[in-house]
Formats: C-alpha cells, structure tokens, sequence
C-alpha cells in the first residue's frame, strides 16, 4: 500500500512509483502495476459513495428533476434514448476524429518545418498564439454562413482549435535540441532526415503528446460548442434539443457521454505517453 | 605553414594515420573574435594512443571534432591518410562526454543505431563478442536510466566500435566519473587498445589520466588554441593502475604541470 505522502523523502535505492508528469494522479485509471488490490477496493468504493450519495440526497431533499435528476433516472434515460441518440455521438466522433487529424497533421508539420528556421519562427509565432488565445467557436456563425449546416463548418471549427493547440507543444519540444545527440548521429553519417526521424521527433514525442492531448480535448470542446451554435446533428445539438423540451434525464445522459468521450481520449493519451513519451520521467 | 608540414611528413616513415596540417579556426562572438585553433600541424601515427591535453577553451574539443568531420576548419586541412576529411567518415567514431545514449533506446537498439543510420545490418556476433568484453552482457533490454555512469559509458564505447572503425575519437569520455570509476574505464580502454590496434586519440585535462593511457601527449594551450608541446611516455605496457603512485610518474606530471602553468606566466 502506498499511503507515502508525495514530498516525503523514500529510502535511498527504493523504487518509487512514479508516474509521467503530465498525468500523475491518473494512474488510478490505467492498469498500473504498482496497485495493490487494496487501492483498487478504495477506489471503487469512493467511487459508489459518490453515485450513491447523489441519488440519496436528490431523493431526501427532493431536488425537482428539472434541476437534477437522479443518476438512476440519467442512467435509464440514456438506456431508453440509446437508439435516438447513438446516430448524434457517430456525428460528434466523425466531426472531431476528421478536424483534429486535419488540425494536428498541420500543426505537428508546421511545427517541425518552423522550428528549423528561427527566423521564421519568430514571424509566425504571434499568429499561432493569435490562433490558440481566440475562441475558435466565435467564428462558427460566419463558418455557418460560408459552408452551411453541414459538418463541414463544425470540422473546420475543430481544427481551427486543435491544430495551434499541437503545433505550439510540438513546437516546444522540437526547440529542446540536443547538440551532443545530433552530433552522435552526424558522426555516424547521418541525413537529414535521419536526424529528423531518430534523433529530433523522439525527443520531442513527450510535448508531440502533451499537444495532441490538449488538442483534441480543445477539439472536442469545439466540436459540442459549435454543434450547440448551429445545424441539425450532433451531441451538443441533442443537449439544445433534451434542455429546450425539459427533458433533464435525457440532457444528462448526453453529458454522461460526452464525459465519456473526454475521459477516453485523456486515458487513451494517457496510456499513449506511458508507451511513447516517458523516457525523460 | 605548409614547408614545416612537407618536412613532417618527409621525416615520417611509415606514413602517418592522420595528418592536420595548419589547421586554424576562428569564429565571431559578440566580445569578438576568438580564436579557437591557430595553426595546429600534427600527425597521428598508425595505431598510437595519442592523448591532447589542455586547460578548458584550448581548443582540444574543436579540433576533436574537425577530425571527426563535424566542424569545418577556417584554413588548413585534416586528412585520414589520403582522404580529406570534410564530413563525417565511416573509418572514424567518436565517443562522447557523458555516453550520449538515447535515452529512448535500449542498450541493445542505442548499439544498433550507427547500422540503422548507414542501413546496414548490425553485425550480431561482433556486438555480443564487445559487450561480453566489456561485461555489459545481459544488459541490453535495459534503458540507459537503468544503468550506472560508468556501464552507459562501456556502452558507448560498445556503440563506436561496434561499426569496427580503424580510427577512435574520444572526447573526455570518462570527466564525468567518479576516480574509482575513472581508473576502471581507463584500464579497460588500454586493454581494448592492446587488443584490438585501434588509433585512439583521446581528449582530457587530467594529467595523470594523459600519461597513464598514452604513447604521446599533445599539450596545448589556450587563447589562441596551439600546441605547446608533444611529450612521449615510454611507460612500459600493460600499465597497472599502482603506476600513478610511483615517484617517476608523479615527476613526470609535476614536469607537464610545469609546462602549462610556465605558459599562463
């Protein structure tokens, strides 16, 4: 059981139980080696006290359903609703799975070439940081005027907020040059592109994954939003949709999938670092 | 510059293994310009260990690293026998501080890297052979964290040789071991040395480390970066770590000493 405080000093030769930086209080959802049955117990526990407490104050101080239904009730709604809703989530995941990857293609390429050329670098970087500071569904209205109703404004929406969102992590980690390593490679002759592929792309992968991380849960965020704004389809038009008819249940089960989404996406990421991107732990 | 390089390589017989004639290299910085390297003629013989020894910014790495075909020179020119060296060349490796392992890498793949980058295959027997001798054997799933300072470094001497140059540059490879350590390392490389005829040229600025492992030492000062004077050690071989101790030796680092502080007067 490890109950050790974080700042505690551990015992000079013992292994600690450290987890990438970018996410160290999830190991609780990956299937960590180093969780005793114990913590799982507790986990799962606190887990049930939570859900169960919910649904026990709800009914005790008789919160009107309109307000907040019982998770009871959420979870028969998004049961009975499955068949409604099912075609509006293929929407989401289709609009974001399409805009992040245009997004962060040209975003981790972007960064790649622009960190090569300081001085090129200096005159994009502002735009970029124009790019990640904006809310990028402000422009979904005028999107909407030019592409229509479609997915189309919604995709371009996405990797709008996803792309400067890689590129700027990315480009953070290609600027971390190691001048010994490169040279190691160049000594054993080396290309270009060699050096680009074995040297310079590994030692950026921890950023390449902080920033497809962040961007595609920015990316997700603007998918709802931007669903919300306009058009016919999707999990953030079904939240319009459950809240204007008072259908709370309904609305709630939506957020319980869109939670979901998040969550996997953070986890899948997660369990991506720990493969790819935690030499430097 | 160029009649004293001619008579150098008239006097030598056998034909040196490299040749820097007249090599300089300067280079701007805001406080001006600095002269790294000025007017550096040497030859290396044929698989001699040669160590240069310096204080910090003599220009020891800089020329290191001309030999090694990272660097261009500002004038001058260095040659692998008849071969001008200009880029990075397949009968040279370059061992450096630190190990330089990526940490990324296991050990098996940070050796194969040098095969991947010329795709080739990596030479299976002569790696285990090399890690065997240097007893890294077992070790190679393991990730350089995993390993000690002195294990990353046996590594990377594995790495350099592994692609079997005939040339070895080594640029204060062990500086950042601890003595223990150092004496190892050193007593390993003189026995991989004497086993394998390799030229090593071996950078350091510990005198003591300089006369144990080499046949000639280059001293060279700084600002401009020169050499100062070339110093044989008919020390006989294999030479055991206990030869540090013996009064001979401690006068012979006492007169190197000598040297380099008569220069900063």
């Amino acid at each position: 059981m490890d109950t050790q405080l974080r700042d505690q000093i551990p015992t000079f030769g013992a292994k600690q139980g450290a987890d990438i930086s970018l996410s160290g209080g999830l190991s609780s959802l990956s299937s960590g080696s180093n969780r005793t049955a114990f913590e799982t117990l507790v986990i799962i526990l606190v887990a049930v006290v939570i859900i169960g407490g919910a649904e026990l104050l709800i009914a005790l101080f008789e919160v009107p359903q309109y307000i907040l239904p019982r998770p009871s009730l959420i979870a028969a709604a998004l049961v009975s609703e499955w068949k409604f809703i099912w075609p509006h989530l293929l929407v989401t995941l289709y609009e974001l799975l399409v805009g992040f990857t245009i997004g962060a293609s040209i975003g981790f390429l972007l960064a790649a070439v622009i960190t090569q050329f300081p001085f090129v670098e200096k005159i994009v970087t502002p735009y970029i940081l124009l790019l990640v500071t904006t809310p990028m569904l402000a422009l979904v209205p005028l999107l909407i005027l030019r592409f229509g109703f479609g997915s189309e404004p919604r995709i371009i929406a996405v990797a709008l907020a996803s792309g400067p969102m890689v590129m700027i992590n990315s480009a953070t980690g290609f600027r971390r040059v190691d001048l010994a390593k490169i040279a190691l490679a160049r000594s054993f002759g080396a290309s270009t592109l060699q050096i680009f592929t074995k040297i310079r792309i590994p030692m950026a992968m921890p950023m390449i994954i902080v920033g497809l991380m962040v961007g595609s849960i920015f990316g997700l965020l603007t998918t709802v939003g931007a669903e919300m704004v306009g058009g016919a389809e999707g999990l953030g038009n079904r939240l319009n949709y459950y809240s204007s008819m008072i259908r709370m249940p309904q609305f709630f089960a939506v957020i319980t999938l869109l939670a979901t989404i998040g969550i996997s996406i953070y986890v899948f990421f997660f369990w991506v670092g720990k493969r790819w991107g935690s030499w430097d732990a | 510059m160029n009649a004293s390089t001619d008579r150098e390589s008239r006097n030598s017989t056998a034909g040196p293994k490299m040749t820097i004639s007249g090599a300089s290299k300067r280079y701007d910085t805001r406080s001006g310009t600095v002269h790294a390297l000025d007017r550096v003629s040497l030859e290396v013989r044929d698989g001699e260990f040669l160590c240069i020894l310096g204080p910090s910014g003599c220009g020891k790495s800089t020329l290191l690293w001309s030999m090694a075909g990272l660097h261009g020179l500002s004038s001058g020119e260095i040659r692998l026998g008849p071969s001008k060296i200009e880029a990075p060349h397949p009968e040279i490796a370059m061992i450096f501080q630190e190990a330089n392992l990526l940490p990324w890498r296991n050990l098996e793949s940070n050796i194969a890297l040098p095969f991947e980058l010329k795709r080739t295959k990596p030479d299976r027997a002569r790696i285990s052979r090399l890690l065997q001798r240097v007893g890294l054997a077992g070790f190679e799933s393991k990730y350089p964290r995993e390993l000690s300072g002195g294990m990353q470094q046996r590594a990377s001497i594995v790495r350099g040789l592994a692609v079997d140059p005939s040339v070895l540059l080594m640029d204060e490879p062990f500086g950042a071991l601890d003595a223990f350590t150092r004496d190892e390392m050193n007593l390993l490389i003189q026995e991989i040395w004497m086993e394998t005829g390799k030229t090593i040229i071996f950078i350091t600025h510990s005198i003591a480390e300089a006369l144990f492992l080499a046949d000639r030492i280059v001293v060279m000062s700084a600002r401009p970066g020169r050499i100062q004077e070339i110093v044989e050690v008919d020390l006989p071989r294999p030479r055991p770590i206990s030869v540090q101790s013996t009064p001979e030796f401690i006068a012979r680092v006492n007169d190197i000493k000598d040297m380099i502080d008569h220069r900063k007067v």
